[in-house]
């Protein structure tokens, strides 16, 4: 190397702008997801359950299309669910436990920036995967349906609400992976999600609790993600319209969730010694 | 300008399940390394060096104390742009290749766009890892990390290079390369601060070394100063094929190999010993005064001081 020359960063204090370290970091997460055969075997599998539903909703006469719907997104959310937990608990552990992090924060790297390119990186590949998946589940509607209708469009609405659903899912693995064991934070975050999928369910038996145990279950029903109201699934199988209202309260809702879970991990990561 | 300015930097960790008592790490580090120098920190495993070394680069928090790197407080942003780190036994995403490797940690360290694949290329072809570049390093060999490691350590032409035991593991060969290495970043007017336990590669390499010990620094000597210190002995090395008898009179510790006498006594008895070889028509090959190895430095200073056994036995006392 030429002694003589200048410092690559010279006159560059700041190496680089944060958004463009957060962009870098959610690239690599997503290209290390995109090369992990498992997650293909979990997008081949929530596929052959679409095709699956092709079959079922052909043996289930006059509702073809509410079998596939139905069939078809449970497992998109199912499966996406399982690769947000699979993939957003490891996302920060995986890189203590390997010492990648090391080479990474040893540059000019804040510790919040890892963990929001982390938490984008995840969501992009979330993305792909609901796209890539959905396309399967509007070929088997197509192919029983033989054609779209319009009330086809609240699929996407539901497949939509599913990805908000994912964007939570994967705020919740990354905060409790930021101060937990891989398996806990596995076992937290499906246990959130289940909870959360009876939100609505726990908010009406708050609404008839006296005293001070209504009080504790109307703070654990809000306090749990609402899972529930991002569950149109049903709904739109039967063809029902989503409210416009409903869409727009639950973006700002999985957003705001989202933001602040992964400022909580933020806020613990900051502070973590990585031994 | 100090490159590294180390104040009284103490770390401890909590351990224990259920009752958490602190365990010192490191107790309160005062070492300053100066611009341009190759500064081995020496120590037995768990003496404190990866602590350090952490501490340094951020990704533990002191308990007490502070440093300055390169002129700014080390928790300032700045300073990690013109720093580069290898960790001990480096481990990266296995699922890119050296190539792509390298490019994501030019973006990171702020390496400009345009050229930053020439340069990427440039620190493969360094390391000899250009026939490599496009493979998967889920393939690659210890070694071939190790120099992809020392690769990215010094990618965005840092002015501070910190290796942790940049020559654990390797063989001969690969050993043999990274001290070249270091010597090449010298040549450049680099700083580096390495840790290591291998001593022989501390003293081919550094211009100071530091010696640690269960998070203590116990000493820190000019290589050439603390190597140039006489034993008070000389080493005679003669041809013959036995000792002869005047020599062992005179003190000496003789040992014969083949046709060859190496023998070691006091300086005082370097004349009459001569004389003895002369009487015995001997020929003498070399005599050489016998100096301290950093090895010899190094087992000495990590003998326990009066202070530590005074703190032991308290710990003791305490205990009981």
């Amino acid at each position: 190397m030429n002694s003589g020359r200048r410092n690559a960063n010279a006159g560059n204090p700041n190496a680089g702008n944060a958004n463009a370290r957060i962009g870098y970091i959610a690239f690599n997460t997503f290209r290390e997801a995109v090369r992990d055969r498992v997650l293909y075997n979990l997008i081949a599998f929530a596929l052959l359950l679409s095709g699956a539903s092709i079959l079922v909703g052909e043996i289930s006469i006059d509702v073809e299309r509410l079998v596939v719907v139905n069939l078809g997104l449970t497992a998109v959310s199912l499966f996406g669910v399982v690769i947000a937990i699979f993939i957003g608990i490891g996302l920060v552990s995986k890189e203590i436990d390997k010492r990648t992090l090391y080479t990474v924060l040893s540059r000019p790297v804040r510790r919040w920036e890892f963990v929001v390119g982390k938490f984008f990186g995840l969501t992009g590949t979330l993305v792909v995967n609901t796209v890539l998946m959905a396309i399967g589940v509007l070929l088997a509607l197509l192919y029983v349906a033989h054609r779209f209708e319009k009330m086809d469009a609240w699929v996407l609405v539901a497949l939509y609400f599913i990805v908000l659903q994912f964007l939570i899912v994967c705020a919740l693995a990354l905060f409790f992976s930021s101060f937990s064991t891989p398996l806990m934070s596995a076992v937290f975050t499906f246990a959130l999600f289940v909870i959360g999928s009876l939100a609505e369910d726990l908010r009406g038996f708050a609404r008839i609790t006296q005293g001070v145990g209504g009080w504790i279950a109307t703070a654990v029903a809000y306090l749990v993600p609402n899972f529930s109201a991002l569950n149109v699934i049903s709904q739109v199988a039967h063809g029902d319209a989503v409210p416009g209202r409903l869409i727009l309260y639950n973006t700002l809702y999985a957003l705001l969730y989202s933001a602040m879970a992964i400022s909580g991990a933020v806020l613990i990561f900051q502070r973590r010694d990585l031994k | 300008m100090a490159a590294i300015e180390i104040l009284d930097l103490e770390k401890s960790y909590l351990v224990g399940f259920w009752r958490k008592r602190p365990k010192l790490a490191l107790r309160s580090l005062r070492l300053t390394i100066e611009e341009g120098e190759v500064f081995g920190f020496l120590g037995p495993n768990g003496a404190g060096k990866t602590t350090t070394l952490k501490l340094l680069m951020g990704l533990v928090f002191p308990t007490a104390g502070s440093a300055r790197i390169l002129g700014l407080d080390m928790d300032d942003p700045r300073v990690k742009s013109q720093i580069g780190f290898l960790p001990e036994q480096p481990y990266f995403y296995d699922h890119l290749t050296a190539r792509e490797l390298l490019n994501y940690y030019g973006q990171l360290s702020g390496v400009p766009a345009k050229g930053r694949a020439a340069r990427v290329e440039q620190m493969l072809a360094r390391v000899g890892l250009s026939d490599s570049a496009g493979m998967q390093l889920r393939k690659f060999s210890k070694g071939m990390l190790q120099r992809l490691g020392l690769a990215q350590a010094i990618l965005h032409d840092p002015k501070l290079v910190f290796l942790d035991e940049p020559m654990s593991g390797l063989d001969p060969m690969g050993r043999r390369e990274v001290r070249d290495m270091i010597q090449e970043l010298r040549h450049e007017g680099k700083t580096v601060f390495f840790s290591t336990h291998i001593l022989s590669d501390a003293e081919a390499l550094c211009d100071r070394v530091g010696i640690i010990h269960q998070g203590e620094l116990r000493g820190v000597g000019a290589v050439a100063e603390v190597t140039s210190q006489k034993q008070g002995k000389v080493e005679i090395v003669f041809c013959a094929q036995a000792v002869p008898a005047g020599l062992t009179s005179l003190g000496a510790e003789a040992r014969v190999s083949g046709d060859m006498v190496n023998a070691v006594l006091p300086e005082e008895q370097q004349d009459a010993a001569l004389e003895v070889l002369r009487r015995e028509r001997l020929k003498l090959i070399s005599l050489t005064p016998v100096r301290r190895s950093l090895e010899e430095y190094y087992i000495q200073k990590l003998r326990p001081t009066e202070g530590q056994r005074e703190r032991e036995e308290d710990r003791k006392g305490v205990g009981a």
